[in-house]
């Protein structure tokens, strides 16, 4: 993101006296330019001019020879012991300098880029107070050849006079961030004018276009865009114009060179330099032929089938016929070679180089579309390509260039020719007609027309009166992002400022409250917490190794999974189609950090791609889509229904003074998933399920709802699983699809039954049955009978207490005791009543299961 | 009297006397067991009152009346004072028995595990009430999501650099069409899609806040996670303004921050609001001091986003905001690192319970 040396924003706008980069950053963000960050000073500390008073050459023995010089720096000179004052001794290598020059010492305290500490130290027999630096010691760029001679630089100073004032070191530079509609802003000249914008400091345009002198055109160019995209033409204007004779590859004036480096390029030579200098100042990219490689006309087209480039950057390229390119006509058909990627990056061909004399310099505007597709395509985030797929004021170009050709005459020699090409099939900036009372009936505060009028003016829009009374607001060709009234309202509160806009609550509608789903997903989540889990997130990406880990088969339905394009890891690129895939990691890792009983749970979703049957549509923006297309949208979007799983490792009930615990075990997976029912208002059956990983095969159950819908699974996990995951033996978990759950509840309230204030009668019933017959439905059975009974509706709860296996009940055999609580609503039962129905429950059990009452 | 004399009912200094002796002797029975044994002495069938009481059967006629008095009034007086003892002595021995079942109570009894949510989760519960409060409702919609409702319904346009900032999953297609064929279908990168599946669902006017799970390709560091949370709220009503914008940011502020907390508004860019804002905090809890801070984003919806979903933006307008749950548990609870939030360490969550 751009950053702001405020020396050269000066040059731009009125900065107050004392303008630091922290009062520019805070005037920056009320219109909307963020800080980003503030570099320091490349130096800091004392760096002064010194004048070269004394140089005495002293050969050492290692074959070098050093000057011991002293050098007049003025107020900082050394105070000597009769108290007056002298220059400083310093020991210097370098040998491109006499008594009498101006040189730039770095005093003791200084601190040169690096971080290089300056202080006293003795060498070669002195000791040396002090530095005389080169440019690259100062960060200013590579020459390390000889020290800084201050006449070289075109500079001058008296001893003692702040060398870092004079050589621009001493500046922090803000670095701001620039919001994608707000693409002048790449430059000084738009950051100027926020500037303006924020504080009402006098602002200075250097980029406006100026009235030219008719010129003859020169170098031919050719507009030759046959396949715009959107119907934009890829480029609709080039300005071109040639400079003779110049020192092009020459580096470019230390002032350059170090606002360069500040604004965070690096300084190059005098042509690229020059060129990235008022890109950087006006933001309009500019490029630098060597004239020598470039055969009229210039041709500005798509690519062709086979057309390839090496950039700039080495890379050897296919080009995509989508893809606009600066050629040129060396043989052949005109645009025959490729010279670069319009608006993006050159080639390496026509790059300037030390033998380049003759230059021929290109400002264009191209369409930020192309520019930004180019630039994704070959993935090429040039500064020219962020500049233009943002927008770029197309009456830059020759403002821009002109003060190109100024710098290069100016500082390389050379001379312009005269002749100008200017292809210009620009089309003036839109007019938008705005309502007047639009920004106020949008923001909330009482704007006047005039107000409306008057900052919209400021921001350089033309405003004239429309003819349906409103406002016609012709705007400013650096701003493309203005283009339908609402742009021009925030305009107007963002200059107004926002902290004008009062505070008012709103007063919604009477609302619905939460859905049922809603709630219920609290109470299930609550509910869980309570009983003793611990609620926990995870990351919905897995991979095949974690189905391994699991157990699933080659065929298990849940590897069917939703695949990223473009995953974290290639070891995770699908959708978790279980819950428990992500949380068992999660109880991993809370055992692996030494968490000896682990009870974790997780609501989340789940994605499952199932027979996705086509791609999710491409739809325009701004018109809504028909209702088969929605319903095309919502086909495509994959079933993410709503699960909730819970892991229940080591002891489950804690261990005590009061005894020991209890180790959680496959009930405890089957009490949470009841709870988890119980309060969605389900009820579930178990059913042994032998064949679903990662479950154990002898104690798992599927549990389903009344009407047989499976919702999910519940009990202990399979020693390998366990094992493979490194949690504690016996680790036990479910899995519910809440959606399901809900789905198959009735949203409808619970009609209360009265509650029968008649004492209740307990019968214990043991019935023997086969040993292999599941309690489950033995309890079903029980319940059934004891309801069937003559005694009509008086069964209040069922409840097995007890299960016995051994000698008396004999082999193959056990008994499962039962505990039948009856109550009826309008009477006190009667023993033979309580009889009736103990006989009805032993006569079902046993015609279903042969089961006999235990004696 | 002696012991071997029975007592006249007659003789009113006598049952005096056999009055005060038992009263004497409840008062020095030092325990139930004790007093038992008084009780038989003075109370007890053989005892001298109930002989002489007896005995009254036995007198002239005229006399009965007298001792019957005299006799009853003595033992009512006995009766009373041995059960005056009863209750005494029983309550010094309930107080002894509740002395001695003393435990120490300071041994730990936690016998039963903790739980607890996760605060992310509460957070947004927390923040979806304060909304439905005021009579908002809370919207939702898929993670996985269309091309389409996570960017062009929203303006942003396919070429748009703002659509290539937000560090998209981008879904391979579906089987038969190829890996890596183009499914129109990403992780949404912001909660944002809801908008537009609120309006295209419900009748205006709309008041929805929408909390929910979102995605970019950042690596896990100490302030990103590629998963996080978001919080959206949209408002499309006639007559809407910033200013009611401004007046829902400052009370969501001062419910989740405190009465003092407050926003501010800074110019800013999104696709889907103009103008568009980003909000600052100011609330005096925060790390290092009070101050602002960075918050959200927000602004009035784009006219094109409610084309985008069949409104017409020359009848309505609204206003939407959006901040990251997880920025706003760090700011509001002092987190430092993200890590502890998305690892799932349960010693994170039971630092919350279950309230927040």
């Amino acid at each position: 993101m751009p950053r702001i040396p405020l020396g050269w924003l000066a040059e731009h706008v009125e900065l107050p006296a004392g303008t630091t980069a922290e009062t520019l950053a805070a005037d920056l963000v009320r219109v909307g330019l963020e800080e980003e960050a503030i570099h320091p000073a490349a130096v800091s500390g004392p760096l002064v001019v010194g004048e070269v008073v004394e140089r005495t050459e002293e050969p050492q023995k290692n074959g070098k020879t050093i000057n011991w010089c002293r050098v007049e720096v003025g107020a900082y000179d050394e105070v000597a012991e009769d108290g007056s004052l002298r220059p400083r001794g310093i020991v210097c290598g370098a040998h491109n300098f006499e008594v009498g020059d101006r040189v730039v010492v770095a005093l003791p305290g200084a601190v040169l880029p690096g971080p290089f500490p300056i202080a006293s130290r003795k060498t070669y027999g002195h000791v040396s107070d002090g530095m005389i630096c080169s440019v690259r010691e100062l960060g200013l760029g590579e020459d390390h050849d000889g020290i800084i001679v201050l006449s070289d630089l075109g500079l001058d100073g008296a001893p003692g006079d702040d060398a870092r004032a004079l050589l621009g070191l001493g500046e922090e530079v803000l670095e701001i961030n620039v919001t994608p509609d707000r693409g002048y802003c790449f430059s000084l000249r738009g950051v100027a004018r926020e500037y303006s914008h924020a504080t009402g400091a006098r602002f200075t345009d250097r980029g406006a276009p100026e009235p030219h002198q008719p010129a003859a055109p020169g170098f031919a160019v050719d507009l030759a865009d046959d396949a715009p995209i959107h119907g934009v033409a890829g480029c609709d204007r080039f300005v071109a114009r040639i400079v003779r004779g110049v020192s092009a590859s020459a580096p470019s004036p230390a002032w350059m060179q170090n606002r360069l480096s500040q604004a965070g390029m690096r300084p190059i030579s005098l042509a690229v330099d020059v060129t990235n200098y008022v890109m950087l100042e006006l933001g309009q990219p500019l490029h630098a032929y060597d004239l020598a490689q470039v055969a009229e006309p210039v041709v500005v087209r798509r690519a062709l089938p086979g057309d390839t480039l090496t950039t700039l950057d080495g890379v050897a390229r296919r080009l995509d016929p989508e893809d606009l390119l600066i050629t040129d006509s060396p043989v052949g058909a005109p645009g025959s070679r490729v010279l670069g990627l319009a608006g993006v990056m050159g080639g390496a061909d026509s790059e300037v180089t030390p033998a380049t004399t003759d230059l021929l310099l290109e400002a264009a505007h191209f369409d930020p579309i192309s520019v930004a597709r180019t630039a994704r395509r070959h993935k090429l985030g040039s500064e020219a390509a962020r500049r233009f797929e943002r927008g770029v004021d197309p009456r830059l170009p020759r403002v821009a260039l002109d003060r190109v050709v100024d710098l290069l005459v100016t500082h390389g020699g050379g001379t312009v020719d005269a002749e100008i090409t200017d292809v210009d099939r620009t089309t003036p900036p839109p007019t938008i007609a705005l309502p007047g009372g639009l920004p106020a009936a949008l923001i909330g505060v009482p704007y006047t027309v005039e107000q409306v009028r008057e900052t919209l003016e400021l921001i350089g829009c033309a405003v004239a009166d429309g003819s349906d009374g409103g406002l016609a607001v012709t705007v400013p060709s650096w701003r493309p992002d203005l283009a339908v009234p609402v742009d021009l309202v925030e305009e107007v509160a963002r200059l107004r400022g926002y902290d004008e806009i009062p505070s008012i609550l709103p007063q919604a509608p009477a609302g619905r409250g939460l859905t049922r789903g809603q709630r219920v997903r609290r109470s299930v989540a609550r509910a869980l917490a309570d009983a003793g889990l611990v609620e926990t997130l995870s990351y919905p990406f897995v991979g095949p190794h974690q189905h391994d880990e699991l157990g699933l088969s080659s065929d298990d339905d849940r590897r069917r999974a939703l695949r990223l394009v473009n995953p974290l890891s290639e070891q995770q690129p699908e959708m978790r189609t279980t819950l428990l895939e992500t949380l068992l990691d999660t109880a991993r890792r809370n055992v692996a950090r030494g968490a000896a009983d682990v009870a974790v749970f997780e609501i989340g979703l789940v994605t499952l791609p199932g027979e996705l049957a086509s791609a999710a549509p491409r739809l325009p923006g701004g018109i809504r889509p028909s209702d088969e297309d929605l319903a095309r949208l919502d086909a495509a979007v994959p079933p993410q229904p709503r699960r909730v799983a819970g892991v229940l490792s080591g002891l489950r009930e804690p261990a005590g003074w009061w005894g020991p615990g209890r180790p959680a075990d496959h009930t405890d997976a089957l009490a949470a998933a009841a709870l988890v029912a119980r309060t969605v208002g389900a009820q579930l059956t178990s059913v042994p399920d032998a064949d679903r990983a990662p479950w154990h095969p002898g104690r798992t159950a599927r549990l389903e709802t009344l009407d047989g819908v499976v919702v999910g699974h519940a009990g202990e996990l399979h020693p390998n699983v366990v094992s493979a995951l490194g949690l504690p033996p016996r680790a036990s978990a479910f899995e519910l699809d809440l959606d399901l759950l809900l789905a198959t509840t009735a949203d409808s309230p619970v009609q209360a039954t009265p509650v029968s204030t008649y004492p209740v009668a307990k019968e214990d019933i043991a019935l023997v049955v086969d040993a292999d017959v599941p309690a489950g439905e033995l309890l079903t059975v029980v319940r059934q009978g004891a309801a069937s009974s003559s005694a009509g509706d008086v069964v209040e709860d069922v409840r097995l207490f007890d299960v016995y296996t051994g000698a008396q009940v004999g082999e193959g055999k056990k008994s499962l005791a039962f505990s039948v609580r009856l109550r009826a609503h309008d009477r006190t039962l009667t023993s033979q009543e309580a009889a009736a129905v103990r006989d009805a429950t032993v006569a079902a059990a046993h015609a279903r299961f042969g089961a006999v009452l235990r004696s | 009297m002696s012991s071997s004399e029975n007592l006249s009912p007659l003789d009113a200094s006598g049952v005096r006397a056999a009055v005060d002796v038992a009263l004497a002797a409840f008062a020095g029975a030092a325990d139930l067991d004790a007093l038992k044994e008084a009780r038989l002495a003075h109370v007890g069938e053989r005892s001298p009152l109930a002989l002489a009481n007896r005995a009254i059967g036995g007198l002239a006629p005229q006399d009965k009346a007298a001792a019957g008095k005299t006799l009853g009034a003595a033992r009512g007086e006995v009766a009373q004072a041995l059960a005056a003892r009863q209750a005494e002595l029983e309550a010094e021995r309930d107080r002894r028995v509740l002395v001695e079942e003393t435990v120490d109570v300071t041994l730990p009894a936690e016998r039963t595990p903790r739980g607890a949510r996760h605060p992310l989760e509460m957070l947004q519960e927390r923040i979806a009430d304060i909304f439905v409060a005021m009579g908002w409702e809370v919207g939702e919609g898929p993670e996985v999501e269309a091309e389409w409702f996570n960017f062009d319904a929203l303006n942003f346009g396919v070429d748009h650099p703002a659509r290539q900032m937000q560090d998209t999953f981008f879904v391979e297609g579906a089987d038969g069409q190829g890996v890596g064929g183009p499914s129109g279908l990403v992780l949404r990168t912001h909660t944002s899609p809801v908008q537009a599946r609120t309006l295209l669902e419900r009748d205006l006017p709309v008041y929805v806040v929408c909390p929910g799970r979102t995605f970019r390709t950042d690596e896990l560091d100490a302030t990103h996670t590629p998963v996080f949370h978001q919080v959206e709220g949209l408002a499309v009503d006639k007559g809407l303004t910033m200013a009611h914008l401004k007046g829902t940011l400052d009370h969501f502020a001062r419910a989740i921050f405190g009465p003092e907390a407050r926003t501010r508004l800074r110019p800013s860019f999104f696709p889907f609001t103009e103008p568009s804002a980003e909000m600052d905090l100011w609330f005096p809890q925060k790390k290092g001091g009070p101050g602002w801070i960075e918050w959200g984003g927000c602004g009035m919806v784009n006219p094109n986003v409610l084309r985008a979903c069949g409104v017409d933006p020359d009848v309505y307008s609204g206003f939407a905001f959006g901040m990251g749950i997880e920025r706003t548990l760090m700011l509001r609870h002092g987190i430092a690192d993200m890590h502890d939030m998305v690892e799932g360490d349960v010693r994170f969550s039971l630092q919350f319970g279950t309230e927040i």
